[in-house]
């Protein structure tokens, strides 16, 4: 890295790379092995929420835990935060 | 005994056609004799970058088909006299190849006594690159340091581990191996490509080389002389060099940091 760049304080887009491949390359794994109608479970669940809220599908989150003997659906949904007043 | 390497990556144009040619090569540099197989039906390309396009007469599908023997299909490399390449077919009939057709063909190789067979694979999830991983011992995942080619990597690992013969049946699963390609050590130090500690990490896989960008594979292809064969370039020593881990030897990987540059040029350079 030279003298110059030293300067430049932009984002490193390795790291930015990085790290949303850590997250989809997770998710990606937690599903696989899962039951095959996960994604379409996902996508029925985002419509039913969008009923009521609107929230982005980001915010939902579902995974499958597998525990000695049994598996847990687990799903979260971060609603978005009420307008202030 | 024979083992079944294939090369593959999900993502296109990332460096299979062009691993599978040097990797074969530098076996059979060191003495095993080696078939590589081109699974691109409708795509063929292996041919043209081990440069004996002209000398196909047989395909894969032929001898699948029974149109011709196993051994009038494959064609004999010109400069080593170990290694054979059989092409892929020009057909667009995706159902040509089938699972027993693929087996019987290996299964041919394998009593001839072949020590290696490359299966270079098409890029995709659908039949061809399935059936090229089908009944891989090892397999060899190229992955450019970018984020859709590590992302389909990954999606390749989950097949491998799920619907291949091994896995199947318990054999202990397919072996593999990461192969970084298209590296590019200055980019990497300004923080704009992915680090082979990066990928590696995100994978969780054991690197058998990386392989820096080059123009020298270009200039291979070109010549229809396979990128290892160019003794005085970086790719082919770091070619050189996974095919030696390969066989077990264990080497520190090279070409990892930028080539140095004058005092000027580092003090300002970007
Ligand atoms: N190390 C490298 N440096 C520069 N170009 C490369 C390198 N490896 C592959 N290429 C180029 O990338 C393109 C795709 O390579 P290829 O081996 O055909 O990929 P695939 O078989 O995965 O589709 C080709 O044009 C090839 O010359
Ligand atoms: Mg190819």
């Amino acid at each position: 890295m030279g003298l110059l760049s030293l300067f430049r304080s932009k984002p490193n887009s390795a790291s930015i790379a990085k790290e949303r491949l850590r997250i989809i390359v997770a998710q990606e794994r937690g599903g696989r092995g899962g039951p095959d109608y996960l994604p379409l479970l996902r996508r029925e669940l985002l419509q039913v929420i969008h009923k009521y809220v609107n929230v982005d599908p980001e915010a939902v989150q579902i995974n499958l835990e597998r525990e000695a003997g049994h598996e847990v659906l687990e799903l979260s949904v971060a609603l978005p935060q009420k307008p202030p007043g | 005994m024979t083992e079944i390497i294939v090369v593959t990556s999900g993502k296109g144009g990332v460096g299979k056609t062009t691993t599978s040619a040097s990797m074969a090569c530098g076996l059979a540099r060191r003495g095993k004799r080696v078939a590589v197989i081109d699974f691109d039906i409708g795509l063929r390309n292996l041919d043209l970058i081990m440069g004996c396009e002209r000398r196909v007469v047989y395909d894969f599908v032929n001898v699948i088909n029974g149109d011709c023997t196993l051994k009038q299909a494959l064609i004999k490399d010109k400069r080593l006299e170990t290694l054979h390449v059989l092409a892929a077919s020009q057909t667009r009939d995706k159902d040509a190849l089938t699972e027993d057709g693929v087996r019987r063909v290996l299964d041919e190789l394998i009593a001839d006594a072949f020590d290696y067979i490359i299966c270079d694979s098409p890029a995709g999830i659908e039949k061809g690159a399935h059936l090229a991983m089908y009944f891989a011992d090892r397999a060899v995942v190229v992955v450019n340091p970018e984020i859709s080619s590590v992302r389909d990597s990954d999606r390749i690992l989950g097949l491998l581990a799920s619907k291949t013969h091994r896995s199947a049946n318990g054999n202990g699963g397919v072996k593999e191996h990461l192969l970084l390609t298209r590296y590019n050590p200055r980019r990497v130090a300004n923080g704009e490509m992915l680090s082979v500690e990066d990928v590696k990490e995100i994978l969780g896989l054991d690197v058998i080389g990386v392989v820096p960008e080059s123009p020298d594979v270009l200039a291979a292809s070109n010549a229809g002389v396979p990128v290892i064969l160019s003794d005085t370039s970086d790719a082919a020593a770091a070619y050189q060099d996974a095919v030696a881990r390969l066989l077990g030897e264990e080497l520190p990987l090279r070409f990892l940091d930028e080539p140095k540059r004058g005092f000027f040029a580092r003090m300002f350079g970007g």
